[in-house]
């Protein structure tokens, strides 16, 4: 702090430091405390509010496990609410899994296999689509992914017959895929550029072989970068709305469709403030659990 | 238990660029065989296509006589020491050094009792559970070899290793590495471009230069009989006389500089007669002489002036010009008995014909010429023995 005023004079330093606390506080901590505050209280007529009915309550939670709404999974009849929120997380953790496999590879080729020169180029191609809103990228993917769309008539070139892939989860998964994946490959590709060659050929020379490399080496090294793509593609995932609104299927909901009703339709702002802190701290523990798993800090991460 | 390595015409090429050309040598086993030469000479190439990085685009590579094509490099006899060594730094001293054997499937308590024994090998002993980042220099130079070692490869190689080290470890690491050779009998083949290290530990020396391997000897041989120009001006030092051979006897040529002074020298091999050439002498083998003294018998001199002096601890350098203003060095020991003329003096330079050299700029090394005694064109030259 003394180093910054020393630098850049008192008055700026006073301006930066209440510019930054201004935008933790008012935009950040204090609307979260506002969605905590309103998640235990109970949702009366406006006219109520603050009157003897305004009291906390865990009403409002005890809604996700609403027994008279249910969804029957195998001998289980699950709250459906709860139900949708599970699948949620489990996806979330798919495609997660699913975008790490994909990426990784591809960042090992860029930073270490491809010609420098022609990264550059590669990365455009990449990055191109990013100039597109989501919105429209999913757009996109619901026209290709039509039972008569582009995609089914490529492959009835090839004798496939048509594949309904908007069913179930699917059309939310590979939306999610697509639309998160450099999110995963960019902090892999960041860490491993910092990989020296000489450890990965070090390994070789001394008899070990691709996988070997990859698992002692060269993941080490990338743990980093793949516990932040992780962390960042499973909380988009979990939160993300625009895709599984497009592509999503009859039988598939996302909670975030589920608390954005209760706000918006509902018009019940309080289980909505519930929900949402459901998913912050579903979102949190999974923060912490990368942590663990890949025993890294929390400024790698945020790296 | 090591084995020799042999390279029969290897040349590679990276798309126009000739960086290794028609490189024939036959290391033996259990030999410490350097590659010396200036940056961008191919010498790491050369290393490369051993340990099986790059394969050669012509030529073959033979380790304990059996062909390496095709065989990678995780797969090869040989280790091989990076110049930034490239430990691994999320690994402990001791995984450092299992390596090796882990990926080979050793049990832990195996790996664990090998990586010690070889930590005392190299002088490191209960360093094992430390991380990387806590070695020095020298520390680290000592893991990289007990990691190479630990899986008992039949070649080391050893890509300037050393040039990361201030001078007095660079020095201590000489002998140590030296020593390890010895103790552990494998082949050694090290990469350097300071003649200082290649001369101090090499069995034989392979010179080179663009691509083209100069010459291969011993240490001795090539510091005393340079093939060529480029290994004499290369390998230490040397003052240098342009001029042309006139006339050959007995080995020794008659030699008349650009300035009409007449010079005996011995002939190196392949110096023709009315060729363009070049008179090598060694600083420490000319002495430098008053004016009014009278000149030894059948010694060449030359006259210069005193330009300056540089004072060097266990030596002193008097640096000299001729009539054209060339300069040349003496090399004369620190030591009271020595003539040392103040700057300015006019002098005499002195040196015997059997301690000069005449040769061409470059001789472009034949293939094939890879043994110590195949310069017969030197043999006035006291035999060194190997």
């Amino acid at each position: 702090m003394k180093d910054v005023a020393r630098r850049y004079g008192f008055a700026a330093t006073v301006v930066m430091v209440a510019l930054t606390a201004f935008w933790v506080l008012v935009l950040i901590i204090l609307p979260y405390l506002f969605l905590v505050d309103a998640s235990f209280r109970p949702s009366l007529p406006a006219d109520q509010v603050g009157g003897p009915n305004d009291h906390y309550t865990l009403q409002n939670y005890l809604t996700l496990l609403n027994p008279n709404a249910t969804k029957e999974f195998l001998f289980l009849s699950i709250p459906i609410h709860l139900f949708v929120f599970a699948q949620t997380v489990a996806i979330s953790c798919l495609v997660t899994v699913i975008t790490l496999a994909l990426a990784y590879p591809l960042a090992y080729i860029l930073a270490k296999v491809v010609n420098p020169r022609t990264v550059a180029t590669l990365f455009l191609i990449l990055l191109i689509p990013l100039w597109i809103s989501e919105l429209l990228r999913s757009f996109a993917w619901y026209i290709i992914l039509a039972y008569q769309g582009p995609l089914n008539a490529l492959l009835g070139l090839f004798g496939i017959s048509p594949i309904r892939w908007i069913s179930g989860y699917n059309g939310v998964i590979i939306g999610l895929i697509y639309t998160y994946f450099l999110f995963m490959l960019f902090p892999i590709y960041g860490s491993l550029t910092t990989l020296d060659s000489n450890q990965i050929e070090a390994a070789e020379d001394m008899g070990a072989r691709w996988w070997q490399i990859h698992r002692r080496v060269v993941i080490p090294h990338a743990k980093p970068g793949i516990a932040s793509g992780c962390v960042m593609v499973f909380m988009m995932c979990a939160g993300a709305l625009f895709v599984p609104r497009l592509l999503a299927s009859p039988s598939s909901r996302w909670f975030t469709e589920v608390i954005m009703q209760w706000f918006f339709e509902g018009l019940d702002w309080n289980t909505g403030s519930a929900y949402a802190f459901m998913l912050l701290l579903v979102c949190t523990v999974f923060v912490s659990l990368m942590i663990r798993l890949f025993k890294v800090n929390l400024t790698d991460i945020a790296r | 238990m090591s084995e020799g390595v042999q390279l029969s015409g290897v040349s590679v090429n990276f798309g126009n660029f000739r960086a290794v050309n028609n490189v024939s040598v036959s290391i033996k086993s259990g030999e410490f065989f350097s590659f010396l030469g200036p940056s961008g000479c191919g010498k790491t190439t050369i290393l490369r296509a051993v340990s099986g990085f790059i394969s050669p685009s012509a030529g073959s590579v033979r380790i304990g006589g059996q062909d390496m094509a095709g065989i990678g490099p995780n797969r090869r006899p040989t280790a091989l020491i990076f110049q930034n060594l490239a430990l691994f730094p999320l690994m402990s001293v001791w995984e450092n050094i299992a390596f090796g054997l882990e990926v080979r499937g050793a049990p832990r308590a195996a790996r664990r009792a090998r990586a010690e024994e070889l930590l005392r090998l190299v002088d490191l002993p209960g360093a094992g559970d430390k991380a990387i980042a806590q070695l020095s220099g020298g520390q680290k130079q000592r893991v990289a070899i007990a990691r190479a070692l630990a899986v008992e490869p039949k070649v080391m190689l050893l890509d300037e290793p050393l040039s990361a080290l201030d001078l007095k470890l660079r020095q201590h690491m000489r002998a140590e590495l030296r020593a390890i050779q010895k103790r552990t009998d494998i082949t050694f083949i090290y990469i350097t471009h300071d003649q200082g290290e290649a001369l101090a530990m090499s069995d034989r020396i392979g010179v080179m230069s663009q691509g083209r391997l100069q010459q291969v000897d011993t240490p001795q041989r090539i510091y005393e009989n340079p093939a060529n120009g480029f290994v004499a001006s290369f390998v230490g030092e040397n003052n240098v006389f342009n001029g042309t051979l006139d006339d050959i006897q007995a080995g020794v040529g008659t030699f008349t500089t650009d300035d009409g002074e007449v010079l005996r020298a011995m002939v190196g091999s392949g110096v023709k007669e009315y060729a363009d050439a070049k008179l090598y002498v060694r600083p420490e083998r000319v002495t430098l002489n008053p004016v009014s003294e009278k000149a030894r018998e059948g010694a060449n001199v030359v006259a210069v002036k005193v330009a300056s002096i540089a004072f060097e601890g266990n030596f002193i350098n008097i640096h000299a010009s001729d009539k054209r203003g060339r300069r040349h060095i003496v090399q004369v020991p620190n030591d009271a008995s020595v003539w040392i003329p103040p700057v300015g003096t006019d002098a005499r330079l002195e040196f015997t014909p059997d301690q000069a050299t005449i040769l061409t700029e470059n001789l472009p090394a034949r293939a094939g010429e890879d043994d110590v005694g195949v310069r017969q064109g030197q043999s006035y030259r006291v035999e060194v023995a190997q």
